[in-house]
């Protein structure tokens, strides 16, 4: 045997017989307590919009645990996950946790739509809740073909009305004849808002531009100059990610096409975005389901029990941005969840089954919201049984070069006249495709 | 000592033409097949089946392919992620299509659709070879991946472009292979009978005749020529068999793996993920596709989940830098002390145990 046999014969070994007595070992016995996990994302292409989300997320939990003791007396047990942002990863974070703590997963939220979509089976045969704030599946919204999977506070379809509500404002009311551009990320993702701005478009007679751009955004020379000097659009709606965004900005800057007529969703709005921009994203707009900024009661008690004893997930001064926020507020909505759940089955670790139930009885009006210290950071959500989105409201906000600022009130998007009836239509048609019968609202207490 | 065909006579064409002319081997894969299709699913967790099993299963699937094309036709290829999302696609218009189509069609019909798209995107390979190949065959990843995201008709008109398995039963039975009623157990079972019988069919195809002009038109193709090889067919019979398998192997991603999926999951590089598999595997060997396939799939996932394993306390995000850096390691390590992949470590421990006790 050659030398170079041995070493190898001697690696596979190793390596043959680590993993036999890694896989023999299960998962060792967790505390008493709510285990819940977090598939986030701190490595991979998204990577700097997934940290201060996960941020965001696991410092609400470690404020829960060091300010009240956890939720009703009974501690979070939270854990982490790397996604990094791919479904196959997603997929096997989520089995390697449904069932970890002692009563299993309570809530997943996976940041990402296209997780979504491959946990959205899971869910329902593991039955644990998935809440998918501002991302995911917008007919998710329908609790009757979709019991298992929320959407609360807005869906896309949802963002995608209050942004040309806005820009109707602006227009004082008519936007007949003008071209409105999407540019947006070419996946799952980035595709939902397509089938609302189409319907607006009919609607309002304004004329759909529509741009995809490839994964991960990095090369869009050409749709710019598109956009900046052959179309020239009116308004331009970005449902944009990561790199992609500031690369937009830039190439939107150099081409002169005005910060100002230029609105961002959700994702594509975050201080990661402009700041790597530099100077030139001053006046860009963007959507929010939050506020932004640190002058929210909430963060004063993260700041007081967290930051000041170092404990904290991430660097201090990300404590107001955007994702942070967002982090943050996803995380309320799975703690009132479990809140809500331990008011009818008692404080103790709960099932996923018994926090479904809690979070589709979510109700978070202005005084819930002041007592958490959510006031101006969240406008109020309720959901119910067939409303899994909870009638949520948007808010428009400009980069000032130093901090957003809003530059509209809550808009409240037209479920009514239009929207709930598009997810209706369209969970009909899921259920139609999957054999799903849709559960009786009427009957559940 | 224990592995010597010292004794065993072959008195018969059948025998000597068997698969595995030596009783050693045989016992081998029929103990390695009792593991698989009874111990694991009766031992082991969900968790390993449906995280592991099932990605090991369909990228083996996937490796074959590839290695029928790459490896035994000589014909550079990264289009299989292209045909991958072609069965993936082929395999949910045809369950949405015709609801009462039988699972097994399905999945036999949706890699026949990816073959005849590999043969239209294989022409090219009757006028360049090589990296120039490779280059062309980059067109139908490209191509591919852009009609299924353009066009609504392959995903009925989905808002967000995403596919997702309708329930579906083995055929005769009421079990449950695809959709959220099927246990991870039967999708297993499925997955490895598939690829049991696939593996079956193409270590017998690279030993008939079809093999060995493949190999032939491989190792100098005028020469194969000028034997009487015809290079249309044997090139474009490798694109056409080589993206059944790929084929396949996307339907089972989308359907027994994740159960939903995007074109995105089926991007440059998944096809890259199985080039490297059949090159760290092996090149020109079935054995090679399921060692590679075990190494890329299976390594990173116990590499993530060793720390925790160990009651080590790291940040998610530092586990998953490291994993990059031990894998590419790790690869680096096994080009370096075994160029010809790991089927050919295989082959010499084969070749060593012959000998043993005795070396010389």
């Amino acid at each position: 045997m050659t030398f170079n046999m041995k070493i190898s014969a001697a690696a596979i070994a190793l390596a043959v017989g680590v993993s036999g007595t890694l896989l023999a070992e299960q998962a060792k016995a967790q505390d008493a307590g709510q285990y819940v996990p977090g598939t986030v994302y701190r490595s991979g292409p998204y990577a700097p919009g997934g940290i201060p989300w996960a941020n965001g997320y696991a410092d609400y939990f470690k404020l829960l645990n060091e300010r009240d003791g956890g939720i009703g007396g009974v501690p979070i047990i939270y854990e982490e996950c790397d996604t990094a942002y791919s479904n196959d990863k997603g997929v096997e974070c989520y089995e390697k946790m449904k069932n970890q703590g002692p009563t299993g997963a309570s809530v997943f939220q996976p940041l990402s739509t296209g997780i979504t979509y491959a946990l959205i089976d899971r869910v329902k045969a593991d039955e644990i809740p998935m809440i998918t704030s501002g991302l995911g599946r917008a007919d998710a919204s329908d609790g009757t073909v979709f019991p298992w999977v929320f959407t609360l506070p807005v869906t896309y379809w949802a963002g995608a009305d209050a942004i040309v509500q806005y820009i109707d404002q602006q227009e004082e009311g008519s936007l007949d004849g003008k071209t409105i551009a999407l540019v947006y990320h070419d996946s799952a993702y980035g595709k939902e808002p397509i089938n609302t701005l189409e319907y607006l478009a009919e609607k309002h007679g304004f004329k759909l531009e529509l741009f995809p751009v490839a994964h991960p955004g990095l090369e869009q020379k050409a749709t710019w100059l598109k956009i900046g000097r052959q179309i020239r659009p009116d308004w331009t709606i970005m449902w944009g990610w990561g790199v992609m965004n500031s690369t937009a900005i830039k190439e939107a800057a150099a081409v002169g096409y005005p910060m100002d007529r230029f609105i961002g969703n959700w994702w594509a709005g975050s201080e990661v975005d402009v700041k790597a921009a530099g100077g030139v994203s001053k006046g860009y707009l963007s959507a929010q389901f939050h506020g932004a900024g640190e002058d929210f009661k909430v963060l004063d008690d993260v700041k007081k029990h967290l930051v000041e004893k170092d404990l904290n997930a991430g660097p201090d001064e990300e404590v107001g941005d955007i994702l942070y926020n967002r982090g943050l507020i996803s995380a309320v909505f799975t703690a009132e969840g479990i809140a809500k759940a331990q008011e009818k089955y008692g404080q103790k670790p709960l099932t996923g089954e018994q926090i479904r139930w809690g979070i589709e009885n979510i109700n978070l009006d202005e005084a819930r919201l002041e007592e958490l210290g959510l006031t101006g950071l969240l406008d109020p959500v309720k959901l119910s049984c067939a409303d899994h989105e909870g009638g949520g409201s948007v808010i428009i906000q400009q980069w000032d070069g130093e901090n957003w600022k809003p530059v509209s009130d809550w808009i409240s998007p037209a479920r009514d006249e239009y929207l709930r009836d598009m997810y209706e239509k369209s969970a009909a048609d899921y259920a139609a495709e999957k054999g799903i019968e849709p559960r009786d609202c009427s009957k559940e207490s | 000592m224990l592995y010597r065909e010292a004794g065993q006579f072959k008195t018969s064409y059948a025998k000597d033409w068997a698969i595995f002319p030596i009783a050693q081997d045989r016992i081998v894969v029929l103990g390695f097949l009792a593991i698989a299709f009874i111990a694991i699913p009766v031992l082991s967790s969900e968790y390993f089946l449906a995280t592991i099993l099932m990605p090991f299963l369909v990228m083996s699937m996937a490796a074959i392919g590839l290695n029928l094309l790459t490896g035994y036709a000589g014909q550079l290829s990264l289009g299989t992620g292209g045909f991958m999302a072609t069965g993936a696609f082929a395999a949910y218009k045809l369950s949405t299509m015709f609801p009462g189509m039988p699972i097994e069609a399905v999945f036999l019909l949706s890699g026949v659709v990816a073959a005849f798209v590999g043969i239209l995107f294989g022409i090219p390979s009757l006028r360049i070879k090589g990296f120039y190949l490779a280059v062309a065959t980059l067109a139908a990843q490209f191509f591919l991946l852009w009609l299924f995201n353009k066009v609504g008709w392959f995903t009925n008109y989905s808002t967000s472009g995403v596919i997702s398995a309708p329930p579906r039963t083995i055929l005769f039975t009421d079990i449950y292979v695809t959709g959220p009623e099927a246990s991870v157990t039967a999708k297993y079972l499925f997955a490895l009978t598939l690829v049991a019988i696939l593996a079956l069919a193409a270590k017998n195809l690279v030993r008939s005749s079809i093999g060995r002009r493949w190999m032939a038109i491989r190792d100098m193709d005028i020469a194969a020529e000028i034997i009487g090889i015809k290079p249309l067919q044997t090139k474009l019979s490798a694109f056409a068999i080589s993206s059944f398998y790929c084929g396949v192997a996307g339907a089972m991603w989308a359907f027994l793996y994740t159960g939903s999926v995007e074109p995105l999951a089926f991007d440059i590089n998944r096809s890259f993920q199985v080039l490297f598999m059949i090159i760290i595997g092996g090149l020109g060997s079935i054995l090679g596709s399921f060692l590679g396939a075990g190494f890329i799939i299976a390594l990173p996932i116990l590499l993530t989940n060793a720390p925790h394993l160990l009651g080590l306390n790291i940040p998610v995000d530092v586990i998953s830098h490291v994993e990059y850096m031990i894998f590419g390691a790790l690869i680096i390590f096994f080009l370096i002390v075994e160029p010809h992949g790991l089927a050919r470590l295989w082959q010499i421990l084969k070749e060593k145990l012959r000998l043993w006790p005795f070396p010389h």
